[in-house]
């Protein structure tokens, strides 16, 4: 599609979701217990296989997460050889042979993840005509990050009487405007958890919620222990430099 | 001056040799070394030292953000990923670009509104003022090319809404706006040259300060009670004395935009800019930078587009006439009991507006952006020029000494005046 007639239609799309969703106010989210959260926060190590393990058996069946490779799952503690494994269990198509024809390959653990659709028409045709968010970088991209998602995934609700529901669409009471395309995601016992944890939906959420705020901040604790370093280095030196400062200053009235 | 060359005075033959051929270090001890410097700055003197250390950063991680950066349309936003995903340190880097661009606006307003307060634009530094305006439109210019350079939401939908603003001008309007863009809408051609311009400008700027530097050194330093040195009793020598005061500062500013970086690097940036730019998807709100909101304010507070655009440029031009609005001899606010006041009301005034800025323009705001604007520019054009026909002022002291030293011990502060001996 051209720029040009990109640019008109955006447009009148515009003018649409000004009348409607985005003419109500997002509800604050209630806040939380995060792990990662405050100067000294980290990633729950076992949250994070959890939440890695939720998000691979139900929300990568809609959303791709195209901005993260396989090998970065090191990050949540997976052994080269798990990474391997799963890098493998999905085929991509490989570069062309020497006769020119392109056949698929397991997957590797420098390949990008695999995204359930070839393409955005592919996705909107599955999915009522709404194309899935990729989730690489989710939760750093909406207000209120981690508290959202959450609210937006335990928030499916039955809508109150009276209200008219679009077609296809679900009630949600953290979404703003309260309708949304996705159906409810999670519930009860929607995975089986390998370490034995129990299933429930608020566990599943907050799980998948972690992995998520990890792959879109997956430096933050070597953030936050360089950010200790730099500033006790600073304190100090400003510390020094204003005891250097009295002494100079001290031989002349000012 | 080549005609009466003196030979160097430095011990080191290594140093003597270059200097007596090219006097770098004459003139590094000269500017930087026993410059006599006003001995009464307050801490709010240490704000240009700090906004040349910013641009510094600025420039360095800039460069090296550059290297692993690729100005499409498709692969910007990807690109700007890798960096704080893949590369090693481009968190960081990504971090102290990002958030410098706040640090730099910061300091470089206390700067401005300190030279306001004490005067510091008026004769003999009118193009010292100058210099420093125009540094002021550039690194607009530079902050907004480079909030573009992300191509995420706010980026796309920013660069949209301000390219608009020449739409505005009668007549040639169009044909202008589709000229800075490169086609009919921002698109890759816009992106394009946005960051050959972001990449161009800040050395634009540090030529600038280059200038601006020059002229100070000329003129010499103002100083908060806004009267000219007259005697050495008046100065101190810039080293060690406002080289160790400045580095102190230096390191508490580093402190604060350390906290910042590592902390809460997302706090001041729009989440809209986490999502890739979508031509088809405005998003909910579009908002600059916290360091616009004024201007915004002042641009959304009048019905016509082409009213509020010329408003806005102008509310930068009011900046750039600020030595020839104000008619009063007397520079610091210290003496001027009204001025002060209104000062005080502008500072304030400011804020105001940025807070508007950031409302949507409905109820109250729009209201409270109107009279914001109004005394945005009654302060420079009504105020400024009758404050100086109508202010009683205060008696100036004698001298900065005098004032410092409240007169007694003047020739023993004047010994330990001189420049300490290397330890």
């Amino acid at each position: 599609m051209s720029n040009f007639r990109a640019f008109l239609m955006g447009g009148g799309l515009a003018l649409a979701t000004l009348t409607t969703a985005s003419a109500q106010e997002l509800p604050e989210p209630a806040k939380q217990d995060w792990s990662f959260y405050g100067a000294f926060g980290t990633y729950d190590q076992a949250a994070l296989q959890r939440g890695f393990q939720v998000y691979r058996e139900v929300c990568a069946a809609c959303h791709s997460m195209s901005l993260l490779a396989y090998h970065d799952l090191s990050g949540i503690g997976y052994t080269p050889d798990e990474i391997k494994a799963i890098a493998a269990s999905v085929s991509v198509p490989d570069d062309p042979d020497d006769t020119g024809e392109i056949k698929d390959r397991p997957g590797r653990p420098s390949d990008r993840f695999k995204a359930p659709f070839p393409n955005e028409k592919a996705a909107a045709a599955a999915n009522n005509g709404a194309v899935p968010k990729d989730l690489s970088l989710i939760v750093r991209g909406r207000k209120y990050g981690p508290d959202y998602i959450f609210a937006l995934l335990t928030g499916f609700k039955d809508p109150p009487p009276g209200m008219k529901m679009a077609n296809g669409m679900n009630y949600n009471t953290a979404f703003p405007g309260n309708q949304i395309a996705m159906p409810p995601p999670l519930s009860d016992d929607r995975v089986t958890y390998a370490d034995g944890t129990k299933a429930t939906l608020a566990q599943e959420a907050h799980d998948v919620v972690t992995f998520l705020s990890w792959a879109s901040d997956p430096h933050l604790e070597e953030r936050h222990r360089l950010g200790a370093r730099v500033i006790i280095f600073l304190a100090a030196f400003s510390g020094v430099m204003y005891g250097v400062k009295r002494k100079v200053w001290s031989k002349v009235a000012h | 001056m080549a005609h009466t060359k003196t030979p160097s005075t430095f011990q080191n033959p290594v140093i003597r040799w270059v200097d007596d051929r090219l006097p770098i270090f004459t003139m590094i001890s000269k500017e930087y070394g026993v410059f006599p410097t006003p001995r009464n700055f307050n801490y709010l003197w240490n704000f240009g030292a700090l906004a040349l250390v910013m641009l510094v950063i600025m420039i360095i991680t800039g460069v090296f953000l550059a290297m692993q950066y690729t100005p499409h349309a498709d692969l910007a936003f990807d690109s700007v990923d890798r960096i704080t995903r893949d590369v090693n340190g481009g968190w960081l880097l990504r971090s102290l670009h990002a958030n410098g661009s706040s640090m730099f606006f910061l300091v470089v307003y206390i700067h401005i509104f300190r030279g306001m307060y004490y005067g510091s634009y008026k004769r003999p530094r009118e193009l010292l003022w100058l210099f420093g305006a125009a540094i002021y439109l550039l690194m607009m210019a530079t902050a907004f090319l480079g909030y573009t350079l992300p191509w995420g939401q706010m980026s796309f939908w920013g660069a949209t809404v301000i390219t608009n603003f020449f739409t505005a001008l009668p007549f040639v309007g169009k044909a202008i706006t589709t000229w800075l863009w490169g086609g009919f809408a921002v698109a890759n051609p816009t992106l394009n040259r946005f960051f050959a311009l972001h990449y161009l400008l800040p050395f634009v700027i540090a030529a600038v300060v280059f200038l601006h530097v020059w002229a100070l050194h000329v003129t010499g330093s103002n100083n908060p009670l806004g009267i000219e040195p007259k005697s050495d009793k008046d100065t101190l020598p810039f080293h060690p004395y406002y080289t160790m005061k400045d580095l102190f500062g230096m390191s508490v500013f580093l402190l604060i935009y350390a906290v910042i970086v590592f902390y809460i690097p997302d706090y001041l940036g729009s989440p809209d800019n986490y999502v890739k730019a979508n031509p088809l998807v405005t998003p909910p709100s579009i908002e600059p930078e916290w360091y616009f909101l004024p201007f915004y304010a002042i641009l959304r507070s009048v019905p016509s587009k082409l009213l509020g655009v010329i408003l806005m440029f102008g509310a930068v031009v009011m900046i750039f006439l600020m030595p020839w609005l104000d008619t009063s001899k007397v520079r610091s606010a210290k003496f001027r009991p009204w001025y002060q006041w209104c000062f005080w009301f502008f500072a304030f005034d400011s804020l105001l507006l940025g807070l508007v800025g950031s409302q949507h323009p409905e109820g109250i705001w729009i209201l409270l952006g109107r009279i914001g604007t109004l005394y945005y520019f009654g302060f420079f054009l009504i105020l400024l020029p009758f404050l100086g026909w109508f202010e009683r002022t205060l008696p100036l002291p004698a001298s900065i000494s005098e004032s410092v030293l409240g007169g007694g011990k003047l020739a023993s502060s004047a010994v330990a005046a001189k420049p300490m001996e290397k330890a």
